[in-house]
């Protein structure tokens, strides 16, 4: 790890950081002087909170993509589409890319994250199979990325809002949008369970020393 | 950096955990995480004033947009239009609870943040000593921003606008218009936003 020189972490140093507000305060601090947010060096139930948010997401994604997203009714047929039922169908009739987004958005991403924000907790538990600046960056990705699947239960709602268009066609919400809408929160709570400084604590190379090797009568209160 | 220095004069990177001495960061530069990058200053000249303005902007904008009908279908002379409250209201009977989590997410949400934030700021702005309570108000406000999906709903109605354009005639309302600026709008305000910089004016 190429840490710059002289650089350490605030637990080497006796410190806790507040995740909020930056400031460092003495180890053992509960409450961050600066902005009242609760002080932990690290989270000790930081994974467990991460899989069991994990769980519930993946217990609702699964019904998400079992039951039907939207019913649409025209004229002549009624038709209840789950979401890759959905997206098969518009590739039949010729309409791939559109096809080819509802994939990557609805499946892909969802998926991606499941396997991202596991293979983040196993690496921390269990020591890491890649470098930590690699996993920093899945981090960052998976906590980006996570909001923006809503975009799928919005449409739904655009969509069924719009079509009514009273025998002509109409569109109604399936049992599926609101799993999904919960797979998506479960996941973001999963995702924010992650105490990132796990990432550069468990790198392979880091110095690990004990918190009681640093003097932290040194270090003066403000 | 020695050991003494003062607590309040280091920073400590909120995502992987080092130690810095708080650098002076000049107007429009910013002070990064060597190590993970993080952004950990960038103060702004005169920000609390434009984020403040930003704020009362985007929080008429959002009160607008939600009356107004975004959307407008036609297709063999049959017309509907949908505001943003119609929207939300699609779902209903045993999904009304997405009808509520979907209007929290887009409207009450996004504006409970921008009224905190012009709790918290206007005070500051002003030079006045800080609002009662307004470190809680921040935290909050800060603690929201993930939940805040305005710009996200924006975009869906692109997706839905693409969705339904050849089966049906799609014409934008007036909130249409106003969801676009405000997605400019909310991330400019992002990229104003020093929270070191709000944080140490907050502390009495």
């Amino acid at each position: 790890m190429d840490l710059p020189e002289g650089l350490k972490t605030a637990r080497e140093r006796g410190l806790v950081g507040c995740t909020r507000c930056t400031r460092p305060s003495r180890i053992g601090t509960r409450i961050c002087p600066r902005c009242g947010s609760p002080l932990r060096s690290r989270d000790p139930l930081s994974l467990q909170k991460v899989w069991a948010w994990w769980l519930v997401g993946l217990g609702c994604y699964i019904p998400a993509n079992l039951y039907p997203m939207l019913e649409t009714r025209t004229l002549v047929s009624s038709q209840s589409d789950t979401i890759v039922g959905g997206a098969i169908d518009l590739a039949s009739h010729g309409n791939l890319g559109v096809a080819i987004i509802i994939l990557i958005a609805s499946v892909l991403i969802p998926v991606g994250k499941f396997v991202i924000v596991a293979g983040l907790a196993i690496g921390v538990r269990h020591g890491p199979q890649i470098s930590d600046h690699r996993r920093h960056l899945l981090y960052e990705v998976v906590e980006y990325i996570g909001r923006w699947s809503m975009i799928d239960v919005f449409v739904v709602a655009i969509l069924s809002s719009l079509v009514q268009l009273q025998a002509l066609a109409t569109i109604t919400p399936g049992w599926a949008s609101l799993f999904f809408a919960l797979s998506v929160i479960f996941t973001m709570l999963s995702a924010q369970s992650f105490d990132s400084r796990l990432i550069w604590d468990s790198a392979p190379d880091a110095a690990h020393p004990a918190p009681e090797d640093h003097d932290p009568s040194k270090e003066r209160t403000a | 950096m020695t050991d003494t220095t003062p607590l309040d004069d280091m920073i400590v990177c909120p995502t992987c955990d080092l130690v810095y001495s708080a650098p002076r960061v000049a107007l429009r530069e910013k002070a990064v995480c060597l190590r993970c990058g993080t952004v950990l200053v960038a103060p702004r000249r005169k920000a609390g004033k434009q984020l403040v303005a930003l704020a009362l902007t985007v929080l008429i904008l959002i009160g607008a947009a939600s009356v107004f009908p975004f959307l407008t279908i036609g297709a063999a002379g049959v017309r509907h239009e949908a505001s943003i409250l119609d929207t939300a209201f699609a779902f209903s009977g045993s999904l009304s609870i997405l009808a509520v989590a979907v209007l929290f997410f887009i409207i009450i949400i996004p504006a409970l943040r921008l009224i905190l934030l012009i709790y918290v700021l206007t005070p500051i702005i002003r030079d006045r000593p800080p609002a009662p309570y307004a470190k809680s108000a921040f935290r909050l406000s800060e603690a929201l921003i993930p939940w805040s999906m305005a710009e996200i709903f924006a975009l869906g109605c692109a997706v839905a606008l693409v969705k339904l354009s050849d089966l049906a005639e799609v014409l934008f309302g007036p909130a249409a218009w106003i969801f676009a600026i405000l997605v400019v709008l909310v991330v400019a305000s992002d990229r104003l936003m020093c929270r070191y910089s709000i944080w140490t004016s907050l502390k009495d």
